[in-house]
């Protein structure tokens, strides 16, 4: 039982490595440092709680030998009594080393996260965006939580078990040597048997995870688009398909338990031939009068205590090296150089005035493909300059320069006069506002999240805002007014509302310059036009720069700026452009306009 | 214990492997516990009187039993997992079929990530409770009762001494068992807590970036990661107090064992050899406490999922084929709305009142109102994923309650505004509705709605597979191929919520002229979001709060309901201005 346990935990994790297993081994070792008392405390003690569990069965031994076959009632009793205090000495040595050590490991634990979240903090959007936010974020859920499971539970178990390892098969070659031999014999045929075992166990569970992959995904599918399955009356098909995966499954597992259930009894056999081996050797040396009938008794004992770190340490070892391997790639991710630093002369910027410029800015995600060439632009203080280009012309990555989310590959943009390089990021950002087009909202309150364009904001300050912003009508009118949790990502509210929610933020934040992304998602009338009054507060006085979806946006700016593969193709207000009769006023006519003649008729 | 005992029924289906599964875990059980008294008996007879023969006899006779006890040990394993798996197959099967046919007001209620942990966690709670765990317990019973009446039959006052301990471990035991749910729980939810925190940086990164939040945000997140690292240490306290203290307590039983039994032995009134075979059946002593410890709180975990998987299983959907319904034979597609009225269950207002309206067979009627104004309302009614709460949704004259709900919705077409695409190539997608369509079919329902052209491009064409693990399409795309889906079917009644998402313009056009492909002919209603659709109807439902204030074309509407102008004004941004233009010129 507790075996088939066993290699179902080593064969339902997939086998990895770390690439250098002793320097992951090493970085997580130092990690350990500021903790090394607590660690030294609990090895010394694991020397402790091993030396108990070695002299118990030698103590029972010599009373059965000594005392009870020499009728000694009173040395039986001192015997028993030295037991006693064996056991009670090797609980605590225990409880203090499972604590001591759990301690350190958790504060190294801590550490890590710390450290992972600093450096996330710190990556480029580049980096984050180019590995998708939730691949790396379950990757670094997991692979913390892999260590985790390693130090706090593992570690402390294979250190003890391979003491305890090392105590036992010390004590029987103290006892008697040949003895000793025939407990070890089956040993190496263990360790095959393992192996070949886990080897079968891999493969099928293997299979177990594939099929429970596809149980779940058809379930998860077909549960989304239910009411699409019920629209095409498709239910008895989807029926069938999922009853013949979950039949698959189901086989695999059954299957897959086989192995599992056969290594169990397996190895139980082994450790039975082992303790007959001691037994009838033992017997054999008793009777020729070389060992006594104690030290086959503490024999059969130490061979039955034997089996279990063996069991524990092959079973950990799996574990350890999924270990490693996850903190090797935490420790990639720490490693990871930061492409964008404050340069170290760098000063704060300024109150900014507005006037921005970009300078011949070339910019691409990697150095084969430029993404912006050449972008060259002027904006006074207080301007609005609207953005407009087909999806992926460039439009984002602009506004991404201006934040320094990404560091242009030549050119220079300059708010001011002062080249973004040249001065502190920190200074830099606090001066902008941002509203995206999904507005990203934190869980917490409404108040909360209003109030992350400017910590320090009171209540009151925050209520303004977001009356400025149009939101404080409908904020109200929820239950729990400015106390409403948003929840994760915002999911109750609708995304007209999140919007206006960004937009409170911002106004709080009072920037000095805003970039806007317009949302193109339909948002019913009434909230539309709240945000469009909303954003025409924000605008003013400001420079901003707006990715624009809305022939209102364009109409109103003072600059448009028509992208196209990367480079500014046109350039000029709204009626100029039209004029021109170049990409703008296709963009525009396709977009904003329907030829009345064709509506209808057109097949 | 309602719902584990409903899942009796389930396990009765295997009764057979369960059976066998139990039978050998008593013949394991047996062999467990001879063998101690075999140590015994090799110690008495066979080393203490120097009897080779006995030793030889009793180590063969340790690794005969050994095997014995292995094969069992094996055939308990894989029956019991056969039976388990067995119960779990059914379970997911029904459960599955239960939320197929559930109405559209079951899943508007319920989650897909709940409903996803009924099926994984909770089925698989169950089922190793029901499959191994049950088996289990009632073998630690049998265990701890053979074990009780061995050793008294072997000794009683050694056995009287053992049993002092058991009020102690099983205290102990109680204690630990009670403290670990709520500790562990509250871990569980403090990494959850920092994990939020973690992945809200990820995923809001360029917010976090452009506030310049850094700062704030490691404060925030070194402070629940603060909070977790202590649940984390009482969680270890206990742990590293617990486990050395039962062992601890188990050995001190060992001792008095041996110091009584010594005694006993040095008395004469005990032999060493069964002594040795009492220190031996310890074991089988503390295995099944441990058990029946873990069981329990094993239990009222698998009690609750029980319940979960009954929630799922005994919701009732609302609605159902009546008993007796007729099969609608095929349609004209003349739909009429009698006096119509709805409200979802639990709200508290109609979503529609009183509504009366017909559609003639072939035309197209656009339904228009503001966000909540009860348009999708309308459409669900007709191929009845909701039942109406007053009134009648008449097809051809035959309420769409009086017949077969898969007799109805084969005749009705619908594309809805999230593009749903399955796990699969493009034309199983297309023929989702038909699966037996030929590929001709296929493609010439694709060349209608303007999919072909992108299709053949893809690397495998129709057989490019797409859905979560396949090829990503654009959004528009994707509506094309529902557009292709729904003109497969070639259906009389075509229902479709036309609300554009962000396509670009070149799109835009393709999908108007695939969607005016599929409303040929037929009797189409549709949200409608373009200006085109509008202008082309033959009748305009205009909606308010859920009643119909005006209905006629565009061109009557455009004189006399005010609504209909100002809807077109503000839903329509951007072609307000050009109509204005077009009915002043």
């Amino acid at each position: 039982m507790m075996h088939g346990g066993m290699m179902r935990q080593i064969a339902e994790k997939e086998e990895e490595k770390a690439r250098n297993t002793s320097l992951v081994a090493w970085r997580l070792i130092r990690l350990l440092k500021p903790y090394w008392r607590m660690v030294a405390f609990s090895l010394g003690l694991v020397l402790v709680s091993a030396s108990m569990q070695g002299l118990g069965p030698y103590l029972i031994g010599l009373a059965i030998d000594r005392f009870i076959t020499g009728s000694d009632l009173p040395g039986l009793l001192w015997t028993s009594a030295a037991l006693a205090a064996t056991f009670i000495v090797g609980m605590f040595a225990t409880r203090f080393q499972i604590y001591s050590m759990s301690l350190a490991t958790q504060k190294l634990l801590a550490d890590l996260r710390r450290s992972v979240f600093e450096k996330v903090q710190a990556l480029d959007l580049k980096y984050v965006e180019s590995k998708q936010a939730g691949d790396l974020m379950s990757r670094l859920v997991n692979d913390i939580e892999a260590i985790n499971n390693f130090v706090s539970q593992s570690l402390i178990q294979m250190i003890s078990a391979m003491f305890a390892l090392v105590g036992i098969m010390v004590a029987m070659f103290l006892l008697d040597w040949r003895l000793a031999l025939a407990s070890l014999s089956v040993v190496p045929l263990m360790f095959l048997m393992t192996k070949f075992f886990s080897g079968l166990a891999r493969r099928a569970f293997r299979k177990t995870r594939t099929t429970i992959g596809d149980v779940s995904a058809e379930m998860e599918e077909q549960v989304s688009g239910v009411k699409v399955a019920q629209a095409f009356n498709r239910t008895e098909v989807n029926v069938r398909q999922f009853s013949e995966r979950n039949a698959a499954n189901r086989n695999a597992n059954v299957s897959a338990n086989a192995v599992t259930s056969a290594f169990g009894p397996a190895m139980e056999v082994l450790a039975t031939i082992s303790t007959a081996l001691v037994a009838a050797l033992g017997g054999y040396l008793a009777i020729l009068g070389l060992v006594t009938v104690g030290t086959v008794v503490a024999f059969i004992q130490y061979v039955q205590n034997f089996f279990r770190p063996i069991a524990t340490v092959s079973q950990m070892w799996t574990l350890a090296q999924s270990a490693f391997a996850a903190a090797e790639r935490v420790f990639e991710l720490l490693d990871t150089a930061q492409t964008i630093e404050d340069a170290p002369d760098a000063r704060a910027l300024p109150r900014i005035e507005g006037r921005v410029q970009f300078e011949g800015v070339s910019f691409g995600y990697d150095d084969k493909r430029m993404v912006l060439k050449d972008v060259s632009l002027d904006a006074a203080p207080g301007q609005t300059i609207a953005l407009v280009g087909p999806t992926g012309a460039g439009k984002t990555t602009a506004i991404g320069l201006l934040t320094r989310f990404y560091e242009v590959a030549s050119g220079a943009i300059r708010i001011d006069g002062h080249d973004l390089r040249a001065v502190t990021q920190n200074s830099l950002r606090s001066q902008m506002g941002m509203v995206t087009q999904d507005p990203f909202l934190f869980s917490g309150s409404i108040m909360d999240n209003i109030r992350y364009g400017k910590l320090d904001a009171s209540d009151e300050e925050v209520v303004a805002a977001a009356k400025a912003a149009n939101a404080h009508g409908f904020i109200e009118r929820l239950p729990e007014g400015y106390q409403t949790e948003v929840g994760e990502r915002g999911g109750m509210l609708s995304q007209g509302q999140r919007q206006l929610i960004a937009i409170a933020r911002a106004v709080l934040a009072d920037p000095r310059i805003l970039i806007l992304d317009e949302a193109t998602a339909s948002i019913d009338t009434r909230t539309e036009k709240l945000i469009q009054s909303a954003l025409n507060t924000l605008l003013k006085g400001r420079t901003s720069f707006v990715i624009a979806h809305r022939l209102s946006t364009v109409r109103n700016a003072d600059q448009v700026l028509v992208i196209d593969d990367g480079q500014i193709v046109e350039l000029g207000a709204h009626a100029d452009l039209l004029a021109q009769n170049g990409l703008y006023a296709e963009l525009y006519n396709r977009q904003f306009y329907t030829p009345p003649e064709e509506a209808g008729t057109a097949a | 214990m309602t719902g584990l005992r409903r899942m009796f029924v389930y396990l009765a289906r295997y009764w057979a492997p369960s059976l066998g599964a139990f039978l050998s875990l008593l013949v394991v059980n047996a062999g467990n516990l001879v063998s101690p008294r075999l140590l015994g008996q090799l110690i008495d007879d066979g080393i203490v009187p120097l009897q080779m023969a006995v030793v030889w006899q009793v180590a063969l006779w340790l690794v005969l039993i050994a095997v014995g006890r292995g094969v069992f040990n094996f055939l308990q394993g894989y029956l019991a997992e056969a039976a388990s798996q067995g119960v779990a197959f059914e379970l997911r099967n029904e459960i599955f079929t239960k939320l197929q046919t559930l109405s559209f007001s079951y899943h508007d209620r319920s989650q897909t990530g709940k409903l996803m942990t009924r099926m994984t966690s909770d089925v698989e709670l169950v089922r190793s409770f029901i499959g191994n765990g049950l088996i289990q317990l009632i073998s630690a019973i049998i265990l701890l009762i053979g074990t009780l009446v061995i050793l008294f039959s072997m000794n009683w006052a050694l056995t009287i001494i053992l049993l002092l301990m058991f009020p102690a471990i099983g205290y102990i035991f109680v204690l630990f068992v009670k403290n670990i749910m709520p500790m562990s729980k509250e871990v569980q939810q403090k990494l959850g807590v920092l994990n939020t925190v973690l992945q809200e940086n990820l995923a809001g990164m360029r917010i976090v970036k452009a506030f310049a939040r850094e700062t704030y945000e490691s404060e925030r997140f070194y402070g629940r990661n603060l909070e977790l690292l202590d649940a984390n240490i009482k969680l270890i306290r206990l742990f590293a107090t617990f486990f050395p203290l039962i062992f601890m307590i188990s050995n001190l039983g060992v001792v008095a064992v041996l110091a009584f039994g010594g005694w006993q032995v040095i008395e004469a009134t005990l032999t060493l050899g069964q002594l040795v075979a009492f220190i031996g059946y310890l074991n089988y002593l503390l295995m099944p406490i441990f058990m029946l410890g873990m069981l329990g709180a094993m239990l009222s975990r698998a009690e609750a999922s029980a319940q979960r998987l009954f929630e799922v299983l005994d919701a009732e959907s609302e609605v159902h084929d009546r008993p007796g319904a007729l099969e609608l034979p095929p349609v004209n597609g003349r739909v009429e709305f009698e006096n119509v009225s709805f409200r979802y269950i639990g709200a508290e207002s109609d979503v529609v009142s009183e509504l009366s309206f017909n559609a003639e067979p072939g035309q197209t009627i656009a339904i228009l109102g503001q966000t909540g104004a009860g348009k999708s309302s309308i459409i669900n009614l007709i191929p009845r994923f909701y039942d109406v709460t007053g009134g009648a949704v008449k097809i051809d004259g035959h309420d769409v309650r009086e017949v077969t709900l898969d007799s109805l919705r084969r005749q009705i077409g619908i594309v809805l505004q999230e593009t749903t695409l399955f796990s699969g190539s493009i034309r199983e997608n297309i023929a989702y509705g038909r699966p037996d369509a030929t590929l001709d079919e296929v493609i010439a329902a694709a060349k209608a709605a303007q999919a072909h052209d992108f299709i053949s491009e893809q690397p495998d064409g129709y057989e490019t597979v797409v859905g979560e693990r396949g090829v990503g399409l654009s959004g528009g795309q994707k509506q094309r191929i529902a557009i292709a889906r729904a003109l497969l079917l070639d259906p009389r009644i075509l229902i479709m919520d036309d609300s554009t998402s962000a396509v670009d313009a070149e799109t835009e056009y393709k999908i108007q002229q695939a969607l005016d492909e599929l409303m040929q002919g037929r009797t189409s209603f549709v949200i409608a979001q373009r200006i085109s659709t509008v202008r082309s109807a033959d009748k305009i439902l205009v909606l308010e709060q859920g009643k119909l204030v005006a209905e006629g074309t565009h061109h009557e509407l455009m004189q006399t309901s005010e609504l209909y102008v100002e809807i077109l004004e503000t839903q329509f941004d951007d072609h307000a201005e050009i109509v204005a233009a077009v009915e002043e010129g």
